[in-house]
């Protein structure tokens, strides 16, 4: 049965000052999937990851693909502390990155998410991660890791209801 | 395992939002080899299915097929990377075939965009992006298919190997 607009936006940011990071917290249980949309400007030269309900612990994997113009290239990473949804350096151009989360509510299963990004000086990619863990995620941290993301940066998060 | 068939005759009402949900599929006890969503309204521009899958062992991909046409009426390409190497493929009037890999126990993620669905002046294009991450294997890929046909897409039927409890397939209309 069709359920009426099921896109609704939670919460959204925009940068009025350089930072190093940005939380989404207290995120509701009562959407089947979130869509994260960032749209960083000119970001330091660093990697974007994300770790959700604080969590330090090495519960993250990925498996990454990626084309520079010249090469495609995919690698991947186990039990990290942290999950990577760009992993390389990024440039000074705005970078867009895109990452749904599916499934994220439910207290039964593993989490999963997949990150498109767009470097529009470097290269396009796509990542998908593991989060090994049964809880509901409820914090969703998007951070680089050296340096910051600059003024005007926004992060803007969605939720999806299934009927 | 069964298939699951979600009917939509007199339980959909029209003019909703602008992304609505229009059905969805969870696996029970047993798990599933098949979703159908049958009885597609035509009131959206676009389709969208968001697939949340898990299988019992080893890796498994999945099928979209349309009004249940069974016949080589499909195209399809794909790139993906497996952690250690990449690649291409793709294959020419063939069943339907789309990727969504899933890895033994371990979740796996797709979004799979159906565009104008009910114009009958084209035939129909998708394209999807799915994954699965299982901590040291893992595979990602970026699909795009087409359907032989000019017909609006009335029903659409997604099938795998056995896609196990707690798999889920939602169907999304967008509206122009």
């Amino acid at each position: 049965m069709a359920a009426g607009n099921t896109y609704t936006p939670i919460a959204t940011t925009t940068f009025v000052s350089a930072q190093a990071s940005y939380t989404f917290s207290s995120i509701p249980s009562t959407y089947t999937d979130l869509v994260l949309v960032s749209n960083l400007i000119s970001p330091s030269s660093g990697s974007l990851y994300i770790r959700v309900n604080s969590d330090t612990a090495t519960n993250y994997s990925r498996t990454n693909l990626y084309g520079n113009g010249t090469t495609v290239t995919s690698d991947r990473a186990s039990s990290e502390t942290l999950s990577y949804v760009y992993p390389g350096a990024i440039g000074a151009s705005p970078t867009t990155l895109i990452t749904t989360f599916n499934n994220y509510s439910n207290a039964t299963t593993n989490k999963t998410w997949i990150t498109r990004a767009n470097d529009t000086t470097l290269d396009v990619s796509a990542v998908v991660a593991l989060w090994r863990s049964t809880a509901a995620i409820n914090t969703i941290l998007f951070a680089i890791n050296t340096g910051t993301m600059g003024i005007g940066t926004t992060f803007t998060l969605y939720g999806i209801t299934a009927a | 395992m069964a298939g699951i068939q979600l009917g939509l005759i007199g339980s959909y009402s029209a003019s909703l939002g602008a992304y609505d949900s229009i059905a969805t599929s969870v696996a029970g006890v047993g798990g599933t080899t098949s979703v159908t969503f049958s009885s597609i309204p035509s009131t959206y521009t676009h389709l969208q299915i968001r697939a949340y899958g898990i299988v019992a062992a080893g890796v498994t991909n999945l099928a979209v097929q349309f009004n249940g046409d069974t016949a080589s009426n499909y195209w399809w390409h794909q790139l993906y990377g497996s952690g250690g190497g990449t690649g291409s493929n793709n294959s020419g009037a063939s069943s339907p075939f789309m990727y969504m890999p899933t890895f033994a126990t371990q979740p796996g993620g797709m979004v799979l965009d159906i565009l104008d669905y009910t114009n009958t002046n084209k035939y129909k294009t998708m394209r999807g992006i799915g994954g699965s991450d299982a901590n040291g294997s893992g595979q990602l890929s970026l699909s795009s298919g087409m359907w032989n046909s000019t017909a609006a897409i009335t029903s659409i039927t997604l099938y795998g190997s056995t896609f196990s409890q707690y798999s889920s397939f939602a169907l999304y209309g967008i509206k122009g």
